[in-house]
């Protein structure tokens, strides 16, 4: 629900880590819990894209399934809906393990800076 | 503003990105291409496509992260501990908060940080009872934010006098999906649930009721119009969060509210 805040983040953080350079895709690791819909993500990074760095950047999201680690009997499953009972031994006492994940993981960027861009900064406080 | 970086052989380093160019050694990190400094543009042989790769690994969420860690540190420095309580419209927080404070005026000094959409007609309900309160429209007449972030907690604390309370209540916006998300540096997560929203919300919305400390189930005296099933609502809960300390109350009639209160009170003892 919060996707376009998410983008903006994202936008902030590939504009600083860019430097000046254009991006052309910026790759996402994100966990089933963060109640992310990636479709929305995607669209809202259309819109905030916008600007010299970014914009044409597409954004490539890896899904990471939630997992559950037991702490009674070492079992460790993968959750299609949550539930804390450990289906090795029944138990609750488990540990989230996977799924959590809302990481910026890299991007790709053009070699040499593009000298009709403006500096982030500049580029980052006209999108506001 | 030092970061921390995994690479794949295991190592994690940090490096500080307020220096206007650095670069890092590759005999230590091969293959690494965090590079950004202006020097060593053009050095990237490897990369026949005129592209290069840039490793970030950061969380979409630092930034948020980091200001909360700040709020939290303020408060702590201040003495007073923080509940952020959550829910969906209408289960009643902004009663609750009516009756608690009613409960601790003269007993605890209270801060309100008041974050619901749109109107200040929560905050008019909750002046008079000695608490301080600090508003924070998150909409611009027509709905707006889905939930408070750190940051805006942080513009909030301007109209707060941390060193003289002991307690502050967050009312976070309306929403059982967002605000789960967000960190605002509060030490105690709660959320207020309806019998009216049915047993199943647990099910559905599992990240909220995972991330609370306490649940109260609010509405209790409408408990004889309803088919609510106690029974199977706890067990949902259990599901997502069996640790969850709950508390059936009408924030409308009173009952129930003291074991409330006294858990509020409880949190806010370090």
């Amino acid at each position: 629900m919060h996707e376009l805040s998410l983008c903006e983040s994202i936008a902030r953080a590939v504009t600083r880590e860019a430097a000046g350079r254009r991006v052309s895709s910026v790759r996402l690791r994100i966990g089933a819990l963060r109640q992310v819909v990636p479709d929305t993500l995607t669209y809202c990074w259309s819109i905030t894209s916008r600007g010299p760095i970014l914009d044409g950047s597409v954004l490539e999201i890896e899904h990471v399934p939630a997992e559950i680690e037991c702490h009674g009997c070492g079992t460790r499953s993968q959750l299609s809906r949550f539930n804390v009972s450990c289906p090795g031994c029944g138990g609750n006492d488990v540990a989230v393990v996977a799924g959590e994940e809302m990481l910026i993981v890299s991007i790709d960027v053009a070699e040499t800076p593009d000298l009709s861009a403006k500096p982030p900064d500049q580029a980052a406080a006209e999108r506001h | 503003m030092g970061r921390f970086h995994r690479h794949d052989d295991g190592t994690v380093h940090t490096h500080d990105h307020d220096e206007s160019s650095h670069s890092h050694g590759t005999e230590e990190h091969p293959g690494h291409s965090h590079d950004h400094g202006q020097d060593d543009l053009g050095d990237h042989s490897g990369y026949a496509t005129g592209r290069a790769r840039i490793e970030i690994l950061e969380d979409i969420f630092s930034e948020n992260d980091r200001c909360a860690a700040a709020n939290r540190a303020a408060f702590d420095a201040a003495g007073v501990r923080v509940i952020n309580l959550m829910s969906s419209p209408g289960s009643g927080k902004t009663t609750l908060l009516q009756r608690t404070l009613a409960d601790l005026q003269d007993r605890l000094r209270v801060g309100i940080i008041e974050g619901d959409i749109e109107t200040p007609i929560d905050a008019e309900r909750l002046s008079g009872y000695g608490a301080q309160i600090s508003l924070l429209n998150t909409g611009n007449g027509f709905g707006g934010e889905c939930h408070l972030d750190a940051p805006m907690v942080a513009r909030a604390l301007a109209a707060l006098e941390l060193n003289t309370l002991d307690l502050v209540l967050i009312e976070n916006v309306g929403n059982l999906v967002c605000p789960a998300e967000f960190d605002v540096g509060e030490h105690r997560k709660a959320m207020v649930y309806a019998i009216t929203e049915g047993e199943d919300k647990p099910l559905k919305y599992p990240v909220m009721f995972r991330s609370v400390a306490a649940v109260v189930i609010n509405k209790m005296d409408l408990a004889p119009y309803l088919d609510f099933d106690m029974d199977l609502f706890r067990r949902n809960l259990a599901t997502v969060n069996p640790s969850a300390k709950v508390f059936e109350l009408s924030a409308r009639t009173g009952e129930g509210v003291a074991a409330w209160v006294a858990w509020a009170v409880g949190t806010s003892l370090p």
